[in-house]
């Protein structure tokens, strides 16, 4: 269960404010925090609680809802061989969240990629620009509303389409 | 007299960055002062793709990325679908999954090792290597009918049993490459050349190393402790006796000789693995997931209206979202799949570790001579395909 995982009793003792959701799913655990909150979120992990390693950073695209994004980090720890899943949200209107580069290193290109394929701002990153995409390419191309087969395309609609 | 920084374009066609990767040098005469990686010539889209495919369409998606390791890819991939359905596959299907998983650590580990050396210099053992290599390779169309586009495994189990006379080769494999694996180190881990391009070369320490991400031999070779195969176990590799070799100095000479520790454990592996493999079915007992067996198919209506539901609808995923990384020979190979209860993954996310370990090459190179940028390359063995997806 998720109340009694470790990083989440520790999160809800210190960071209640900032905790909006925590949840288990197939083993995994997920904390949802408050986009304000995520460096604080992140830094106690790694220093307190030794999820040390920053596996992954990405985004996921809500098209409809609100908040539209959720910004995802995967924790290791290394020493005590466990995971948690971080989220954070983030709305359209204030696309942006602190940039996680400060804490890992890891999170530089990481980061640049959610920039490149969502249209996320992270902000005082210290090298934000397009990774994947050519630098004057128009659109984020993993958002749900940015037409699979290209711009100024009509949306796939299936293989018969 | 004054100095001047010259700026050079290495790559993408310099042969050591595989054709699809620039990297701008900064050079002080010739020592590298900033490295500025351009990546992305080979971005195909995947993770979108797989946003308008069914899961069993999304696999073939899979083995495209790290050509090299295409069946490291098939696993992750269906294990994390697995774990979303919460699908248990029989243990035969668990055992082939992990030999093949293990040859393709091998055929990896033997193309690193053929252009390490070749970039550095040593051509003999690039054309052993590759010889060997196609050993593997035979065994890989024995079962998948292809050479690289394996698409082998499937959602619950495997597209096909093992064929006839597989398991005699696989064990030919077993008794003759340890034998290889002395000759490569018969040519280089003594050979002054070698050592001293290798030795003190791209040093990057634990600390940086957890800090850069960096995961897999890279990470091990900086003498940290830590294989996904062994500390966070998946598809049965708890049931296996192997050593994880770790380095000391930090360098790309450590960083070799993890890899070729990992080749000599992964021929143990494969033999554990060819002793426990018993007769039984290769696809769980998931009707609503897993494609009818192919004689059902030509031979009754039931079974042709049940591939084609299959085929053409595929299976919904109960909603939720899983991370499910394995241990790829260039590290922490993860697939974050969130689902919407539909037949389509909502979002597929591919970690790609060698994305994370290319973002270390300037700390690894920085202050070196040029001549060792190729040498940092190599020791990292990225494949383009995975980074750009």
């Amino acid at each position: 269960m998720a109340e009694n995982n470790r990083a989440v009793v520790k999160l809800k003792e210190r960071f209640a404010d900032a905790l909006l959701e925590y949840k288990e799913h197939r083993g995994e655990v997920t904390v949802t925090v408050k986009k304000e909150s995520i460096l604080e979120v992140l830094k106690y992990l790694r220093d307190d609680l030794r999820y040390n390693f920053l596996s992954d950073v990405t985004a996921v695209d809500y098209l409809g809802q609100e908040p539209r994004f959720m910004v995802v980090y995967h924790l290791l720890s290394i020493p005590n061989k466990d995971r948690v899943r971080v989220k954070a949200p983030v709305t359209e209107a204030d696309c942006s969240i602190d940039s996680a580069a400060v804490l890992w290193n890891s999170a530089n290109w990481l980061e640049r990629e959610a920039y490149d394929l969502f249209g996320i701002n992270f902000k005082n990153h210290p090298n934000l620009v397009r990774i994947l995409m050519t630098d004057d390419w128009v659109g984020h191309p993993l958002r749900k509303d940015y037409p699979l087969q290209g711009p100024d395309r009509e949306p796939y609609k299936g293989r018969l389409s | 007299m004054a100095s001047e920084i010259m700026t050079l374009n290495m790559g993408p066609q310099h042969p050591s960055t595989h054709g699809v990767l620039r990297l701008v040098v900064e050079l002080d005469g010739e020592v590298i002062q900033k490295i500025t990686p351009h990546i992305g010539y080979l971005h195909r889209g995947i993770e979108k793709l797989a946003e308008h495919r069914t899961y069993h369409q999304t696999l073939p998606l899979t083995d495209r990325m790290d050509y090299l390791a295409p069946m490291h890819n098939n696993l992750g991939y269906v294990l994390a679908v697995e774990k979303l359905l919460g699908l248990d596959v029989p243990e035969r299907a668990k055992l082939v999954r992990i030999i093949m998983a293990e040859l393709t650590r091998l055929k990896s580990h033997l193309v690193w090792i053929a252009c390490h050396a070749l970039d550095i210099g040593a051509m003999t053992v690039f054309l052993y290597a590759f010889r060997e290599r196609e050993l593997v390779m035979d065994l890989y169309e024995m079962v998948s009918g292809a050479r690289m586009t394996s698409n082998y495994f499937r959602v619950g189990g495997l597209s096909r049993d093992l064929p006839a006379g597989f398991e005699q080769k696989v064990q030919e494999i077993v008794d003759t490459f340890p034998g290889h694996f002395d000759t490569y180190e018969g040519l280089l881990t003594k050979n002054t050349i070698w050592l001293q391009r290798t030795i003190g070369n791209g040093v990057i320490s634990a600390e940086d190393a957890i800090d850069f991400g960096i995961s897999g031999p890279a990470l091990r070779g900086s003498g940290v402790d830590f294989d996904l195969r062994r500390d966070l176990p998946y598809s049965g590799y708890e049931d296996f006796d192997f050593k994880v070799p770790v380095g000391e100095n930090c360098d790309t000479f450590d960083r070799y000789k993890v890899r070729l520790v990992e080749m000599r454990e992964a021929v143990k592996i494969i033999d554990q693995a060819l002793k426990k493999l018993k007769p039984g079915p290769i696809l769980a007992d998931a009707p609503q997931v897993c494609y009818p067996p192919k004689e059902s198919v030509y031979n009754s209506i039931e079974g042709l209206i049940h591939h084609f539901k299959i085929a053409s609808e595929g299976f919904p995923v109960p909603e939720g979202e899983v991370y499910m990384a394995v241990e790829n020979p260039k590290g922490e190979l993860g697939y974050y799949i969130v689902s919407d209860g539909g037949n389509m993954p909502y979002r597929m996310r591919v970690r790609p570790p060698s994305f994370v370990n290319l973002g270390a090459i300037e700390k690894m190179a920085k202050g070196s001579m040029l001549a060792d940028l190729v040498a940092v390359i190599g020791t990292l063995d990225i494949v383009l395909g995975e980074i750009d997806r």
